[in-house]
């Protein structure tokens, strides 16, 4: 009677997926739940042994707090700039790969490069550069007489903001050139010609004919780079430890001081959600438009 | 002209990606005199590559960080390979079952694996956190292995997903009506069939478990489950200023991945514009 066990169709769909489920369901929807569960009340691992219910008191605290909100506009700020230059210069990019050249597979081979880079060596190799008193960004600014003395390029606030996201920017690029070369791929060359012939100019083909038809997937780039944009903390962790004076205190940063370094795991909870809730609020679309085309099953 | 401006802009383009990771590696074989001569000679007179000895092999003025990195090394690649294991196996019978069969709540399960692509990591490290420390866990090789699922596994059903559709159903049904049995198809049939998919997945997974962070630096802080990316970035801040060493340290942690994303550049590509994946 086994084979035919093995043959009803329940007990195959459970046997390939209860793996799965298991996991998905303790590593993810368990905590996530569990993480709401601790947000409502005040657990602090200074204070063992106690835990008093706050209700939404930590939500309250975070919304009334300007340290949140100065962190809330370091974040928009820091996705909306990042992604921006990201898809702008990514569309840059991957039009060039485009083009006929001597030696174009090696360089569309190394555009992966900063992509598999661990997000660690990005960032102590930008820190390295960036340092104020051997860095090579003031050693060639210097030499190219840019600078007449050596900088501190991330001694305030505002500069250290903005050096992050280059190194951020560096980083994150490739993605985009990927995707938008594999879009480029698709659009039939006889368009192109079709436009040639008619007499479209260089900008007019790539204003009537690439653009429209780019508009999907630089949506969906944009949606999802922001998401990503909006999490960043490895490298403000690694370059910048949030500072100097909070000037990269984006809200990962802000929600693991506050639950690692402070022990507030409710606070930092509370604030992990508010992130939660602006991430799946930008990524709706993304759910919608890019989920794998339905298919029929027996 | 316009071919002129041409390789201007490749030129520049093959500059700016390069060159950082170039003067890591230069970095790593210089010595400390040559990198904090003032102004900066920019290649070392005497390249050398004793740092990446010293990692190896220790010797004199090694930091305490230096001498961890084998330990770390062993951690990386135990944790990543075993998660890679376990993530595509389970998340490749999950991902075929999603494909193949058509039941209640599938929709909804095509959906969750979809969300840990947009859940900021924080959000998942406190509750995991919590949990792991209830379990005395904290600092163990098993706690990041089973965490790590939480990003990898998602990833690798959604990736498979796509694999598994292209494999045509009639081939499944022919196979049926020959007598095989469900399991028989997808063992027998499919999974021979879908092996590259797999092989490029598994590649995926092993590139986003090897260069993971946070979790890494939340849940393990002795050489018992240290990985290589935490080791690496206390060289830059905990154990003084050894950018020799630092370097070294980068460019060894960056080479699997970097390897990897190169020989199988067209897997990659195909992953990434299938899923993408921030790395």
């Amino acid at each position: 009677m086994v084979s035919s066990l093995w043959e009803r169709k329940r007990v195959v769909i459970f046997l390939l997926l209860a793996p799965a489920l298991v996991l998905i369901f303790g590593l993810l929807l368990y905590p996530l739940g569990y993480s709401f569960y601790v947000s409502l009340f005040d657990l602090n691992l200074t204070r063992p042994g106690t835990r008093p219910f706050v209700g939404l008191g930590n939500y309250l605290e975070a919304l009334v707090n300007r340290q949140f909100w100065s962190s809330v506009s370091k974040t928009v700020y820091f996705a909306g700039l990042t992604v921006s230059v990201e898809i702008l210069v990514g569309l840059a990019i991957a039009l060039l790969l485009r083009q006929k050249f001597y030696g174009r597979g090696f360089v569309r081979g190394i555009v992966i490069l900063p992509w598999a880079l661990p997000t660690v060596v990005n960032g102590i190799m930008w820190k390295w550069i960036y340092n104020a008193n051997f860095g090579l960004l003031n050693a060639l600014l210097f030499k190219t007489g840019l600078i007449d003395k050596y900088q501190v390029w991330l001694g305030d606030a505002w500069r250290a903001l903005h050096f992050v996201m280059l190194a951020n920017i560096w980083k994150e690029t490739p993605v985009g050139v990927l995707m938008l070369l594999a879009a480029l791929e698709v659009i039939p060359g006889e368009l192109y010609e079709a436009a040639s012939v008619d007499g479209a100019t260089v900008w007019q083909r790539f204003r009537y004919i690439t653009l429209p038809l780019l508009k999907p997937m630089i949506f969906i780039l944009f949606i999802i780079k922001t998401v990503w944009a909006i999490r960043e903390f490895d490298l403000i962790y690694i370059v910048t430890r949030g500072g100097p004076a909070g000037g990269t205190m984006v809200l990962s940063y802000l929600a693991y001081l506050n639950s690692f370094k402070f022990f507030r795991m409710s606070y930092g909870s509370a604030i992990a959600y508010l992130i939660v809730g602006i991430a799946l609020l930008l990524g709706i679309p993304y759910l919608l438009g890019f989920r794998q085309p339905r298919e029929e099953g027996v | 002209m316009t071919k002129i401006l041409l390789y201007i802009a490749v030129l520049v383009l093959v500059a700016v990606v390069l060159s950082p990771y170039l003067w890591l590696f230069i970095s790593s074989i210089s010595t400390k005199a040559d990198l904090t001569k003032v102004p900066l000679s920019f290649f070392p007179p005497k390249p050398t590559f004793e740092s990446y000895s010293r990692l190896f092999r220790g010797g004199v003025g090694v930091t305490d960080a230096a001498s961890q990195f084998k330990h770390a090394v062993l951690n990386s690649l135990a944790v990543a390979l075993v998660v890679t294991f376990i993530s595509v196996f389970v998340g490749s019978l999950a991902a075929y079952s999603l494909t193949r069969f058509r039941f209640k709540g599938r929709d909804l399960l095509n959906f969750l694996v979809i969300i840990p692509q947009l859940l900021p990591p924080i959000a998942l490290i406190i509750p995991l956190y919590l949990i792991i420390r209830g379990l005395g866990l904290l600092d163990t090789k098993l706690a990041l292995v089973l965490t790590y699922n939480s990003f990898v596994l998602p990833l690798v059903v959604w990736l498979m997903i796509g694999h598994f559709r292209s494999v045509p159903v009639e081939l499944e049904e022919a196979a049926r009506i020959d007598g095989c049995s469900r399991i028989g198809v997808l063992f027998r049939i499919i999974l021979p069939l879908v092996s590259p998919g797999i092989a490029a997945t598994s590649i995926f997974s092993f590139i986003i478990a090897w260069n993971e962070f946070f979790y890494a630096l939340i849940f393990s802080s002795t050489l018992s489950s240290k990985t290589l990316s935490v080791l690496v970035e206390e060289f830059s801040s905990k154990f003084g200023e050894d950018y020799v060493l630092m370097s070294a340290g980068g460019v060894l942690a960056s080479l699997p991945p970097v390897v990897l994303a190169l020989v199988f550049q067209r897997y990659i590509v195909q992953g990434l514009t299938a899923g993408a994946v921030k790395g």
